[in-house]
Protein backbone atom coordinates (compact mmCIF):
# COMPACT_ATOMS: atom_id res chain seq x y z
CA UNK A 1 0.00 0.00 0.00
CA UNK A 2 1.12 3.73 -0.58
CA UNK A 3 1.55 5.48 2.83
CA UNK A 4 5.05 4.71 4.34
CA UNK A 5 6.63 1.73 1.41
CA UNK A 6 6.11 -0.94 4.25
CA UNK A 7 5.24 -4.22 3.22
CA UNK A 8 1.73 -4.29 4.96
CA UNK A 9 -0.38 -5.71 1.94
CA UNK A 10 -3.87 -3.61 2.91
CA UNK A 11 -4.95 -2.62 -0.42
CA UNK A 12 -7.06 1.05 -0.04
CA UNK A 13 -10.46 1.65 -2.08
CA UNK A 14 -12.45 4.50 -2.27
CA UNK A 15 -15.62 4.42 -3.84
CA UNK A 16 -16.64 7.71 -5.07
CA UNK A 17 -18.19 10.04 -7.90
CA UNK A 18 -18.08 14.06 -7.64
CA UNK A 19 -22.22 14.05 -7.94
CA UNK A 20 -24.08 12.48 -4.60
CA UNK A 21 -26.91 10.50 -4.76
CA UNK A 22 -25.62 8.22 -7.11
CA UNK A 23 -25.43 5.11 -4.76
CA UNK A 24 -21.39 5.71 -3.45
CA UNK A 25 -22.88 4.67 0.44
CA UNK A 26 -25.17 1.72 -0.86
CA UNK A 27 -22.26 0.54 -3.28
CA UNK A 28 -19.57 0.88 -0.36
CA UNK A 29 -21.75 -1.56 2.24
CA UNK A 30 -22.46 -3.64 -0.89
CA UNK A 31 -18.67 -4.37 -2.01
CA UNK A 32 -17.12 -4.21 1.28
CA UNK A 33 -19.91 -7.07 2.67
CA UNK A 34 -19.39 -8.85 -0.60
CA UNK A 35 -15.25 -8.62 -0.49
CA UNK A 36 -15.77 -9.91 3.37
CA UNK A 37 -17.85 -12.78 2.73
CA UNK A 38 -14.72 -13.87 0.63
CA UNK A 39 -12.94 -14.00 3.62
CA UNK A 40 -11.00 -11.22 3.54
CA UNK A 41 -10.75 -8.86 6.94
CA UNK A 42 -12.29 -5.73 5.55
CA UNK A 43 -13.35 -2.47 7.06
CA UNK A 44 -15.36 0.60 5.47
CA UNK A 45 -14.56 4.33 6.83
CA UNK A 46 -17.42 6.54 6.39
CA UNK A 47 -15.51 9.65 5.43
CA UNK A 48 -19.07 11.55 5.01
CA UNK A 49 -18.33 13.76 7.98
CA UNK A 50 -21.35 15.76 9.42
CA UNK A 51 -23.49 13.66 6.84
CA UNK A 52 -23.25 10.24 8.54
CA UNK A 53 -25.12 7.47 6.16
CA UNK A 54 -22.98 4.41 6.36
CA UNK A 55 -24.11 3.30 9.76
CA UNK A 56 -27.62 3.27 8.47
CA UNK A 57 -27.25 1.54 5.42
CA UNK A 58 -24.92 -1.13 7.43
CA UNK A 59 -28.02 -1.24 10.49
CA UNK A 60 -25.62 -0.42 13.48
CA UNK A 61 -26.11 3.06 13.87
CA UNK A 62 -27.56 2.00 16.90
CA UNK A 63 -23.65 0.87 18.27
CA UNK A 64 -21.77 4.13 17.29
CA UNK A 65 -20.07 5.17 20.54
CA UNK A 66 -16.96 6.66 18.93
CA UNK A 67 -16.35 7.84 15.64
CA UNK A 68 -13.09 8.46 12.76
CA UNK A 69 -12.51 11.81 14.20
CA UNK A 70 -12.55 10.94 17.94
CA UNK A 71 -10.09 8.60 16.80
CA UNK A 72 -7.98 11.48 14.36
CA UNK A 73 -8.33 13.76 17.97
CA UNK A 74 -6.73 10.33 19.39
CA UNK A 75 -10.08 10.91 21.70
CA UNK A 76 -10.84 7.25 21.47
CA UNK A 77 -8.50 4.21 20.18
CA UNK A 78 -9.48 2.32 16.86
CA UNK A 79 -10.70 -0.71 18.54
CA UNK A 80 -13.33 1.48 20.58
CA UNK A 81 -14.65 3.34 17.41
CA UNK A 82 -14.48 0.45 15.17
CA UNK A 83 -17.52 -1.41 14.69
CA UNK A 84 -17.87 -5.57 13.52
CA UNK A 85 -20.93 -6.09 11.78
CA UNK A 86 -23.14 -8.81 13.39
CA UNK A 87 -24.07 -10.49 10.14
CA UNK A 88 -20.48 -10.86 8.06
CA UNK A 89 -17.60 -12.16 9.89
CA UNK A 90 -14.17 -9.94 8.91
CA UNK A 91 -16.53 -7.13 8.57
CA UNK A 92 -15.88 -3.78 10.24
CA UNK A 93 -17.57 -0.12 9.85
CA UNK A 94 -15.50 2.78 10.85
CA UNK A 95 -18.40 5.19 11.36
CA UNK A 96 -18.49 8.85 10.90
CA UNK A 97 -18.74 11.88 13.18
CA UNK A 98 -22.71 13.73 12.69
CA UNK A 99 -21.59 16.62 14.61
CA UNK A 100 -18.58 18.01 12.80
CA UNK A 101 -17.68 18.49 9.72
CA UNK A 102 -14.75 17.86 7.04
CA UNK A 103 -12.33 20.50 8.02
CA UNK A 104 -11.79 17.83 11.12
CA UNK A 105 -10.16 15.95 8.51
CA UNK A 106 -6.43 16.44 8.36
CA UNK A 107 -3.86 14.69 5.78
CA UNK A 108 -1.90 13.62 8.86
CA UNK A 109 -4.71 12.12 11.21
CA UNK A 110 -6.46 9.99 7.83
CA UNK A 111 -2.93 8.82 7.22
CA UNK A 112 -2.91 7.61 11.39
CA UNK A 113 -5.66 5.75 10.78
CA UNK A 114 -5.27 4.54 7.57
CA UNK A 115 -1.40 3.25 8.65
CA UNK A 116 -3.16 1.55 11.84
CA UNK A 117 -5.64 -0.03 10.12
CA UNK A 118 -3.32 -1.15 7.34
CA UNK A 119 -1.91 -3.45 10.17
CA UNK A 120 -5.17 -5.61 10.81
CA UNK A 121 -6.79 -5.20 7.15
CA UNK A 122 -6.38 -6.39 4.31
CA UNK A 123 -9.10 -4.03 2.17
CA UNK A 124 -9.67 -0.72 3.59
CA UNK A 125 -12.67 0.91 2.03
CA UNK A 126 -13.22 4.72 1.81
CA UNK A 127 -16.89 5.69 1.37
CA UNK A 128 -16.38 9.04 -0.03
CA UNK A 129 -18.61 11.97 0.05
CA UNK A 130 -20.28 13.92 -2.59
CA UNK A 131 -18.88 16.85 -4.46
CA UNK A 132 -14.58 17.57 -4.94
CA UNK A 133 -13.85 19.52 -1.77
CA UNK A 134 -11.98 18.66 1.18
CA UNK A 135 -13.82 15.38 2.23
CA UNK A 136 -13.77 13.73 -1.18
CA UNK A 137 -10.03 14.81 -1.73
CA UNK A 138 -9.28 13.43 1.56
CA UNK A 139 -11.12 9.83 1.07
CA UNK A 140 -9.28 9.19 -2.49
CA UNK A 141 -5.97 10.86 -1.06
CA UNK A 142 -4.41 7.95 -0.14
CA UNK A 143 -6.66 5.02 -2.13
CA UNK A 144 -4.59 2.49 -4.61
CA UNK A 145 -7.69 1.95 -6.48
CA UNK A 146 -11.20 3.61 -7.03
CA UNK A 147 -14.46 2.59 -7.87
CA UNK A 148 -16.16 5.10 -10.20
CA UNK A 149 -20.07 5.24 -8.94
CA UNK A 150 -21.74 6.47 -12.05
CA UNK A 151 -25.54 7.00 -13.18
CA UNK A 152 -25.95 6.23 -16.62
CA UNK A 153 -27.19 9.86 -17.09
CA UNK A 154 -25.16 13.17 -18.59
CA UNK A 155 -24.51 15.01 -15.46
CA UNK A 156 -23.25 12.15 -13.03
CA UNK A 157 -21.10 11.03 -16.19
CA UNK A 158 -19.66 14.65 -16.25
CA UNK A 159 -19.09 14.33 -12.41
CA UNK A 160 -17.37 11.41 -12.26
CA UNK A 161 -15.03 12.44 -15.56
CA UNK A 162 -14.24 15.22 -12.75
CA UNK A 163 -13.10 13.26 -10.36
CA UNK A 164 -11.28 10.65 -12.71
CA UNK A 165 -9.50 13.74 -13.45
CA UNK A 166 -8.61 14.82 -9.25
CA UNK A 167 -7.80 11.10 -9.06
CA UNK A 168 -4.75 11.24 -11.21
CA UNK A 169 -3.68 14.51 -10.12
CA UNK A 170 -4.17 15.11 -6.05
CA UNK A 171 -3.95 12.04 -4.88
CA UNK A 172 -0.50 10.85 -2.88
CA UNK A 173 0.22 8.34 -5.83
CA UNK A 174 0.04 11.33 -8.21
CA UNK A 175 1.70 13.64 -6.19
CA UNK A 176 4.54 10.57 -5.37
CA UNK A 177 4.73 10.20 -9.57
CA UNK A 178 4.10 6.36 -8.60
CA UNK A 179 1.57 3.78 -10.76
CA UNK A 180 -1.62 5.67 -10.98
CA UNK A 181 -4.88 4.80 -9.23
CA UNK A 182 -6.33 1.59 -10.89
CA UNK A 183 -10.16 2.78 -12.16
CA UNK A 184 -13.10 1.02 -11.86
CA UNK A 185 -16.56 2.35 -13.25
CA UNK A 186 -19.31 0.84 -11.21
CA UNK A 187 -22.82 2.32 -13.39
CA UNK A 188 -25.42 2.24 -10.91
CA UNK A 189 -29.41 2.20 -11.65
CA UNK A 190 -29.07 0.93 -15.08
CA UNK A 191 -32.72 0.54 -16.61
CA UNK A 192 -32.78 -1.41 -19.55
CA UNK A 193 -36.17 -0.51 -20.49
CA UNK A 194 -35.24 3.27 -20.55
CA UNK A 195 -32.07 2.41 -22.49
CA UNK A 196 -34.11 1.00 -25.49
CA UNK A 197 -35.93 4.17 -25.08
CA UNK A 198 -32.91 6.44 -25.13
CA UNK A 199 -33.90 7.93 -22.24
CA UNK A 200 -30.83 6.83 -20.63
CA UNK A 201 -27.01 6.66 -21.71
CA UNK A 202 -26.47 2.60 -22.18
CA UNK A 203 -23.34 1.13 -20.84
CA UNK A 204 -20.95 1.47 -24.06
CA UNK A 205 -21.93 5.17 -24.11
CA UNK A 206 -20.61 5.89 -20.43
CA UNK A 207 -17.48 3.49 -21.18
CA UNK A 208 -16.79 5.74 -24.40
CA UNK A 209 -17.07 9.01 -22.74
CA UNK A 210 -15.31 7.72 -18.64
CA UNK A 211 -12.89 5.54 -21.07
CA UNK A 212 -12.22 3.21 -17.65
CA UNK A 213 -12.61 -0.31 -17.15
CA UNK A 214 -16.23 -1.79 -16.25
CA UNK A 215 -16.33 -3.17 -12.75
CA UNK A 216 -19.98 -3.97 -13.20
CA UNK A 217 -23.51 -2.59 -13.79
CA UNK A 218 -26.35 -2.75 -10.93
CA UNK A 219 -29.75 -2.24 -12.67
CA UNK A 220 -32.18 -0.19 -11.00
CA UNK A 221 -33.69 -2.53 -8.44
CA UNK A 222 -36.32 -1.89 -5.65
CA UNK A 223 -34.41 -4.07 -3.35
CA UNK A 224 -31.79 -1.52 -2.93
CA UNK A 225 -34.29 0.96 -0.95
CA UNK A 226 -35.56 -1.71 0.83
CA UNK A 227 -32.45 -3.33 1.85
CA UNK A 228 -30.95 0.32 2.53
CA UNK A 229 -34.44 1.19 4.92
CA UNK A 230 -34.04 -2.31 6.42
CA UNK A 231 -30.18 -1.51 7.29
CA UNK A 232 -28.72 -4.48 5.36
CA UNK A 233 -26.66 -4.53 2.40
CA UNK A 234 -28.59 -5.17 -0.79
CA UNK A 235 -25.40 -7.85 -1.84
CA UNK A 236 -27.09 -10.10 1.02
CA UNK A 237 -29.92 -10.06 -0.81
CA UNK A 238 -29.25 -13.33 -3.29
CA UNK A 239 -32.59 -12.81 -4.56
CA UNK A 240 -32.72 -9.75 -6.17
CA UNK A 241 -30.68 -8.75 -9.29
CA UNK A 242 -28.77 -6.09 -7.92
CA UNK A 243 -27.19 -8.12 -4.97
CA UNK A 244 -26.03 -10.42 -7.74
CA UNK A 245 -25.04 -7.60 -9.92
CA UNK A 246 -22.81 -6.17 -6.53
CA UNK A 247 -21.43 -10.03 -6.29
CA UNK A 248 -20.42 -10.51 -9.72
CA UNK A 249 -18.52 -6.70 -9.63
CA UNK A 250 -16.72 -8.21 -6.33
CA UNK A 251 -15.86 -11.11 -8.31
CA UNK A 252 -14.23 -9.11 -10.99
CA UNK A 253 -12.28 -6.56 -8.47
CA UNK A 254 -10.87 -10.23 -6.85
CA UNK A 255 -9.72 -10.50 -10.85
CA UNK A 256 -12.46 -13.26 -11.56
CA UNK A 257 -14.18 -13.01 -14.84
CA UNK A 258 -17.93 -12.78 -14.88
CA UNK A 259 -19.85 -12.22 -17.90
CA UNK A 260 -22.67 -9.10 -17.71
CA UNK A 261 -25.54 -9.64 -17.12
CA UNK A 262 -29.08 -7.75 -16.37
CA UNK A 263 -28.44 -5.47 -19.29
CA UNK A 264 -31.62 -6.32 -21.47
CA UNK A 265 -34.92 -5.67 -20.94
CA UNK A 266 -37.10 -8.51 -19.47
CA UNK A 267 -39.47 -10.12 -21.58
CA UNK A 268 -42.35 -10.67 -19.62
CA UNK A 269 -43.81 -14.06 -19.76
CA UNK A 270 -47.05 -15.05 -20.50
CA UNK A 271 -48.17 -15.62 -17.52
CA UNK A 272 -46.84 -12.56 -16.05
CA UNK A 273 -48.57 -10.73 -18.76
CA UNK A 274 -51.76 -11.96 -17.85
CA UNK A 275 -51.37 -11.15 -14.46
CA UNK A 276 -50.27 -7.70 -15.77
CA UNK A 277 -47.51 -7.97 -13.58
CA UNK B 1 -2.85 19.21 -1.44
CA UNK B 2 -0.66 21.18 0.82
CA UNK B 3 -0.98 24.64 1.29
CA UNK B 4 2.45 26.45 1.67
CA UNK B 5 1.04 29.99 1.56
CA UNK B 6 3.27 30.58 -1.82
CA UNK B 7 4.60 29.36 -5.07
CA UNK B 8 8.44 29.28 -6.64
CA UNK B 9 8.51 30.56 -10.11
CA UNK B 10 10.65 31.36 -12.34
CA UNK B 11 10.82 35.17 -14.08
CA UNK B 12 11.98 37.01 -16.83
CA UNK B 13 12.55 40.74 -15.64
CA UNK B 14 13.88 43.92 -18.54
CA UNK B 15 16.52 45.44 -16.24
CA UNK B 16 18.89 49.12 -16.90
CA UNK B 17 22.32 48.03 -17.46
CA UNK B 18 24.98 50.69 -15.91
CA UNK B 19 28.16 49.53 -17.79
CA UNK B 20 31.04 51.95 -15.66
CA UNK B 21 33.87 52.24 -18.30
CA UNK B 22 35.94 54.62 -15.53
CA UNK B 23 34.98 55.74 -12.07
CA UNK B 24 34.26 59.24 -11.82
CA UNK B 25 31.78 59.93 -9.40
CA UNK B 26 31.03 63.56 -9.72
CA UNK B 27 30.56 62.75 -13.86
CA UNK B 28 28.99 59.65 -13.57
CA UNK B 29 25.88 61.16 -11.61
CA UNK B 30 26.16 64.14 -13.37
CA UNK B 31 25.68 62.57 -16.87
CA UNK B 32 23.19 59.73 -15.35
CA UNK B 33 20.92 62.48 -13.58
CA UNK B 34 20.96 64.14 -17.24
CA UNK B 35 19.51 60.55 -18.55
CA UNK B 36 17.00 60.18 -15.87
CA UNK B 37 15.70 63.64 -16.69
CA UNK B 38 15.33 63.25 -20.52
CA UNK B 39 12.73 60.08 -19.80
CA UNK B 40 12.08 60.70 -15.57
CA UNK B 41 9.12 57.80 -15.87
CA UNK B 42 11.42 55.21 -17.69
CA UNK B 43 14.19 55.43 -14.78
CA UNK B 44 11.38 56.13 -12.04
CA UNK B 45 12.25 53.04 -9.58
CA UNK B 46 13.71 50.94 -12.16
CA UNK B 47 15.53 47.72 -11.56
CA UNK B 48 19.20 48.66 -12.11
CA UNK B 49 22.72 46.37 -12.27
CA UNK B 50 26.15 47.73 -12.48
CA UNK B 51 28.34 46.37 -14.39
CA UNK B 52 32.36 46.85 -13.99
CA UNK B 53 33.89 44.38 -16.30
CA UNK B 54 34.43 47.14 -18.92
CA UNK B 55 36.71 49.32 -16.30
CA UNK B 56 40.05 49.54 -17.02
CA UNK B 57 41.22 50.24 -13.94
CA UNK B 58 40.01 48.45 -11.09
CA UNK B 59 37.92 50.24 -8.20
CA UNK B 60 37.75 49.68 -4.58
CA UNK B 61 35.02 48.34 -1.97
CA UNK B 62 34.67 51.80 -0.70
CA UNK B 63 34.19 53.51 -4.33
CA UNK B 64 31.98 50.85 -5.40
CA UNK B 65 29.73 50.98 -2.38
CA UNK B 66 29.68 54.89 -2.79
CA UNK B 67 28.40 54.40 -6.51
CA UNK B 68 25.80 52.11 -5.68
CA UNK B 69 24.13 54.55 -2.90
CA UNK B 70 24.27 57.28 -5.33
CA UNK B 71 22.76 55.24 -7.97
CA UNK B 72 20.11 54.67 -5.33
CA UNK B 73 19.66 57.88 -4.07
CA UNK B 74 19.06 58.68 -7.76
CA UNK B 75 16.14 56.74 -7.40
CA UNK B 76 17.23 54.01 -8.62
CA UNK B 77 16.79 50.23 -7.75
CA UNK B 78 20.46 48.86 -7.83
CA UNK B 79 19.30 44.68 -7.77
CA UNK B 80 22.85 43.22 -8.48
CA UNK B 81 26.32 43.70 -9.98
CA UNK B 82 28.05 41.92 -12.65
CA UNK B 83 31.98 41.72 -13.13
CA UNK B 84 34.25 40.02 -15.38
CA UNK B 85 35.03 36.94 -13.97
CA UNK B 86 38.80 36.34 -14.98
CA UNK B 87 38.88 39.74 -13.08
CA UNK B 88 36.74 39.52 -9.84
CA UNK B 89 38.02 41.77 -7.58
CA UNK B 90 39.00 40.54 -3.59
CA UNK B 91 36.00 42.20 -2.21
CA UNK B 92 33.27 40.54 -3.79
CA UNK B 93 31.91 38.61 -1.17
CA UNK B 94 31.94 41.88 0.75
CA UNK B 95 29.20 43.47 -1.56
CA UNK B 96 25.86 43.00 -0.05
CA UNK B 97 23.88 43.17 -3.45
CA UNK B 98 23.83 40.38 -5.17
CA UNK B 99 27.14 39.54 -8.19
CA UNK B 100 25.21 38.58 -11.33
CA UNK B 101 26.55 35.84 -13.71
CA UNK B 102 27.95 38.12 -16.79
CA UNK B 103 25.67 37.67 -20.09
CA UNK B 104 25.57 39.50 -23.47
CA UNK B 105 24.16 42.46 -23.47
CA UNK B 106 22.95 44.00 -26.58
CA UNK B 107 22.89 48.09 -26.14
CA UNK B 108 19.35 49.85 -27.68
CA UNK B 109 19.09 53.15 -27.67
CA UNK B 110 16.87 54.38 -25.25
CA UNK B 111 15.17 58.06 -26.29
CA UNK B 112 15.51 60.86 -27.35
CA UNK B 113 17.46 59.43 -29.86
CA UNK B 114 17.92 63.53 -31.22
CA UNK B 115 20.24 64.09 -28.02
CA UNK B 116 22.96 62.05 -28.56
CA UNK B 117 25.19 63.48 -25.78
CA UNK B 118 26.20 60.25 -24.73
CA UNK B 119 28.89 60.25 -21.61
CA UNK B 120 32.10 58.72 -22.85
CA UNK B 121 32.42 57.52 -18.62
CA UNK B 122 28.71 56.15 -18.51
CA UNK B 123 26.84 54.04 -20.69
CA UNK B 124 22.98 53.19 -20.39
CA UNK B 125 21.94 50.19 -22.45
CA UNK B 126 19.05 47.89 -21.90
CA UNK B 127 19.33 44.53 -21.45
CA UNK B 128 16.53 42.44 -22.00
CA UNK B 129 16.91 39.34 -20.66
CA UNK B 130 15.26 36.97 -23.08
CA UNK B 131 16.44 33.58 -24.07
CA UNK B 132 15.33 31.46 -27.25
CA UNK B 133 14.23 28.10 -26.02
CA UNK B 134 13.08 25.86 -28.32
CA UNK B 135 9.57 25.29 -28.58
CA UNK B 136 9.13 21.75 -26.95
CA UNK B 137 6.38 19.69 -27.49
CA UNK B 138 4.64 18.34 -25.05
CA UNK B 139 2.94 14.78 -25.23
CA UNK B 140 0.11 13.79 -23.49
CA UNK B 141 -0.82 9.86 -23.04
CA UNK B 142 -3.27 9.93 -20.59
CA UNK B 143 -7.03 11.65 -21.27
CA UNK B 144 -7.62 14.97 -20.30
CA UNK B 145 -10.35 15.06 -18.25
CA UNK B 146 -13.35 17.76 -17.71
CA UNK B 147 -12.31 20.46 -15.18
CA UNK B 148 -8.13 20.09 -16.03
CA UNK B 149 -6.40 22.89 -18.26
CA UNK B 150 -3.33 21.99 -20.22
CA UNK B 151 -1.44 24.53 -22.00
CA UNK B 152 1.86 23.64 -24.28
CA UNK B 153 3.98 26.54 -25.12
CA UNK B 154 4.82 24.68 -28.45
CA UNK B 155 2.92 22.01 -30.28
CA UNK B 156 0.22 20.06 -27.99
CA UNK B 157 -0.02 16.37 -28.80
CA UNK B 158 -2.78 13.99 -26.86
CA UNK B 159 -2.61 10.45 -27.40
CA UNK B 160 -6.08 10.11 -25.44
CA UNK B 161 -9.31 11.55 -25.46
CA UNK B 162 -9.60 15.63 -24.55
CA UNK B 163 -13.49 15.39 -22.15
CA UNK B 164 -16.31 17.80 -22.22
CA UNK B 165 -15.48 20.64 -19.98
CA UNK B 166 -11.91 20.08 -20.45
CA UNK B 167 -9.43 22.94 -22.06
CA UNK B 168 -6.54 22.47 -24.28
CA UNK B 169 -4.55 25.12 -25.21
CA UNK B 170 -1.30 25.49 -27.12
CA UNK B 171 1.16 28.67 -28.54
CA UNK B 172 1.40 26.17 -31.96
CA UNK B 173 -0.69 23.19 -33.04
CA UNK B 174 -2.63 20.84 -30.97
CA UNK B 175 -3.45 17.08 -32.11
CA UNK B 176 -5.49 15.12 -30.29
CA UNK B 177 -5.62 10.99 -31.27
CA UNK B 178 -9.35 10.28 -29.87
CA UNK B 179 -12.25 12.29 -29.24
CA UNK B 180 -12.30 15.71 -28.61
CA UNK B 181 -15.49 16.93 -26.46
CA UNK B 182 -13.86 20.10 -24.81
CA UNK B 183 -12.05 22.91 -25.88
CA UNK B 184 -9.06 23.08 -27.98
CA UNK B 185 -7.80 26.17 -28.30
CA UNK B 186 -4.38 26.59 -30.68
CA UNK B 187 -2.07 29.59 -31.68
CA UNK B 188 -3.73 31.16 -28.23
CA UNK B 189 -0.80 33.94 -28.60
CA UNK B 190 -1.60 34.71 -32.07
CA UNK B 191 -0.02 32.48 -34.60
CA UNK B 192 -2.91 32.41 -37.45
CA UNK B 193 -0.95 28.87 -39.10
CA UNK B 194 -1.32 27.19 -36.08
CA UNK B 195 -4.35 24.30 -36.47
CA UNK B 196 -6.24 21.52 -34.75
CA UNK B 197 -5.85 17.80 -35.77
CA UNK B 198 -8.78 15.53 -34.27
CA UNK B 199 -9.96 11.80 -34.63
CA UNK B 200 -13.06 12.96 -33.29
CA UNK B 201 -14.25 16.05 -33.70
CA UNK B 202 -16.84 16.76 -31.23
CA UNK B 203 -15.38 19.81 -29.59
CA UNK B 204 -17.50 22.08 -27.37
CA UNK B 205 -15.29 24.81 -29.02
CA UNK B 206 -12.09 24.85 -31.37
CA UNK B 207 -10.37 28.50 -31.89
CA UNK B 208 -7.26 29.36 -33.98
CA UNK B 209 -5.42 32.59 -32.92
CA UNK B 210 -8.47 33.95 -31.57
CA UNK B 211 -11.13 32.98 -33.99
CA UNK B 212 -13.80 30.23 -32.03
CA UNK B 213 -16.34 27.80 -33.59
CA UNK B 214 -19.11 26.50 -30.93
CA UNK B 215 -20.13 23.38 -31.66
CA UNK B 216 -23.75 23.75 -32.72
CA UNK B 217 -21.65 25.15 -35.65
CA UNK B 218 -19.08 22.10 -36.24
CA UNK B 219 -22.00 19.64 -35.73
CA UNK B 220 -23.16 20.93 -39.02
CA UNK B 221 -19.98 21.01 -40.94
CA UNK B 222 -17.77 17.85 -39.72
CA UNK B 223 -18.86 15.57 -36.40
CA UNK B 224 -17.55 12.49 -34.91
CA UNK B 225 -15.14 11.88 -37.08
CA UNK B 226 -11.52 13.18 -37.97
CA UNK B 227 -10.88 16.60 -39.12
CA UNK B 228 -8.65 19.78 -38.84
CA UNK B 229 -9.51 23.32 -37.96
CA UNK B 230 -6.95 25.66 -39.81
CA UNK B 231 -7.69 29.47 -40.50
CA UNK B 232 -8.02 30.74 -43.69
CA UNK B 233 -8.37 34.75 -44.29
CA UNK B 234 -9.44 35.06 -40.93
CA UNK B 235 -12.35 32.58 -41.10
CA UNK B 236 -12.56 29.01 -39.72
CA UNK B 237 -12.19 26.07 -41.91
CA UNK B 238 -13.26 22.85 -40.73
CA UNK B 239 -12.02 20.07 -43.26
CA UNK B 240 -12.24 16.37 -43.10
CA UNK B 241 -9.35 14.06 -42.57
Amino acid sequence: MSLSGDTTLAKIIVVTSGKGGVGKTTSSAAIGTGIALKGHKTVIIDFDVGLRNLDLIMGCERRVVYDFVNVINKEATLSQALIKDKRTKDLFILPASQTRDKDALTIEGVQGVLEELAKDFEYIICDSPAGIEKGAQMALYFADAAIVVTNPEVSSVRDSDRILGILQSKSKRAEDGKEPIEEHLLLTRYHPGRVALGEMLSVSDVEDILAIPLLGVIPESEAVLKASNQGTPVILDTDSEAGLAYMDAVDRLMGEERPLRFLEVQKKGFIKRLLGG
Amino acid sequence: MTDSGFRLKGSVVTTVLLEIQTFSLDDIVFHLKEKIDQVPHFFNQAPIIIDISKMKRGIRLEEFEVLIQSVSALGLGVIGWRCDPEALPVWNASVTIPLLPASKARPINISPAVKEETSPDVVVKTVVEERLVPQATKVITKPIRSGQQVYAEGDLIILNQVSAGAEVLADGNIHVYGALRGRALAGVKGDADARIFCKSMEAELVSIAGNFMLSDALQNIVWKDSAQVLLVDDSLEIVPL
